[in-house]
């Protein structure tokens, strides 16, 4: 039973530390709603120096620098879109992990859904095309063919 | 209808629109490569404080080197600002440069010496030299996130008015500061 609840507990740390997060203990807010809006906000916001990194997840000291910005921000009375706002003000769209939806960004939002679609269109023509087997009647000759291939040889009669 | 090929006209462009589409692909892949190879820096982002005044700042001296910088500083006269620190291994290509402007006493240049330790500015500004008219810390990036910095070095040159007018983003190079950014201080002198 003891090596049983051991194993749990190693298992519980484990699946608590695949979560990795880069937000140091002493950055946090001390009123936890605050502090999730902070880490809320910092998942939308991309690390400028790392590119494909969230400020909450990156340990580059100016995503650190950036966190701090966002927790005094909300802590100066900020709305989670100001404080998106804010950084947008000076590093422009870039910092956003999701663009907005602008009129530079209408083909990323939209352009794979005109794909498909335009896809979806031709499968469907190529599906619906009429079948080119279509059926003839023999001509006399190949009847004629036909009835002497099917003939039994022994009795001269149809089978 | 009977051999398959249906002639009529929109059968022929659904027959050739794949190759069409792989064309228009390879001809806007094609142009971005020629971009890049022509200088284009796909990983520079044009600064959205182009044309906007400068932030707010108030940054403190480097100790025992005169007064911090603020914005008031960058008000009055064209200013260059550069970003640095000691830590920055592409600031050291383009300080030569720097002394050179420092000593011909073009414009005045401020530098902001970005995530560094004070003692550790000033032990490189003793060893390679000390370009600035003004320095202000930057130890938390409070100026750098104001300025949109996103590595270092980068330099900006302020109108009289306290005005973003350029930025540069990385060491700057005897033909940026000859062909762009010293023909921009004199035309934003008149």
């Amino acid at each position: 039973m003891k090596i049983y609840a051991a194993l749990s507990a190693v298992t519980l740390t484990a699946l608590v530390a695949t979560t990795s997060f880069a937000v140091e203990p002493d950055e946090m807010l001390a009123n936890p709603v605050l502090e999730e809006r902070a880490r809320i906000i910092s998942q939308d916001l991309k690390c400028v120096v790392c590119q494909n990194e969230t400020i909450d997840e990156s340990s580059a000291p100016l995503a650190q620098d950036m966190r701090r910005l966002v927790r005094q921000r909300i802590l100066a009375g900020d709305s989670n879109q100001a404080v998106l706002d804010y950084m947008v003000d000076r590093y422009g769209d870039f910092v956003l992990l999701r663009p907005r939806v602008t009129g530079q960004t209408l083909l990323l939002w939209f352009g794979p859904f005109v794909l498909l679609l335009l896809g979806g269109l031709i499968v469907a023509r190529y599906i619906r095309r009429p079948s080119i087997t279509t059926v003839q009647a023999l001509t006399p000759e190949e009847l004629a063919e036909v009835e002497a291939l099917t003939r039994d040889p022994n009795t001269g009669n149809e089978p | 209808m009977s051999d398959g090929t249906p002639k009529t006209n929109s059968g022929r462009l659904t027959a050739i629109a794949p190759i069409l589409i792989a064309l228009l692909l390879v001809a806007v892949f094609a142009k971005r490569l020629i971009d890049i190879q022509g200088g284009l820096d796909p990983n520079q982002v044009e600064s959205v404080l182009l044309d906007t005044p400068v932030p707010e700042i108030d940054l403190l001296p480097l100790p025992g080197r005169g007064p911090g910088l603020t914005t008031k500083n960058l008000k009055g006269e064209v200013t260059v600002v550069n970003i640095w620190g000691s830590w920055c291994v592409a600031c050291l290509s383009e300080h030569p440069l720097l002394m050179k402007v420092a000593a011909e006493n073009t414009v005045p240049l401020h530098g902001i010496a970005w995530r560094d330790e004070p003692e550790a500015s000033l032990r490189w500004l003793a060893r390679n030299g000390d370009p600035y008219n003004l320095i202000g810390q930057d130890p938390i990036s409070e100026a750098a996130i104001a300025f949109g910095v996103t590595g270092a070095p980068e330099t900006f040159v302020v109108d009289p008015e306290g005005v973003i007018r350029y930025k540069h983003v990385g060491p700057i190079t005897i033909t940026d500061w000859a062909e762009t950014i010293a023909p921009l201080v004199e035309q934003l002198r008149q």
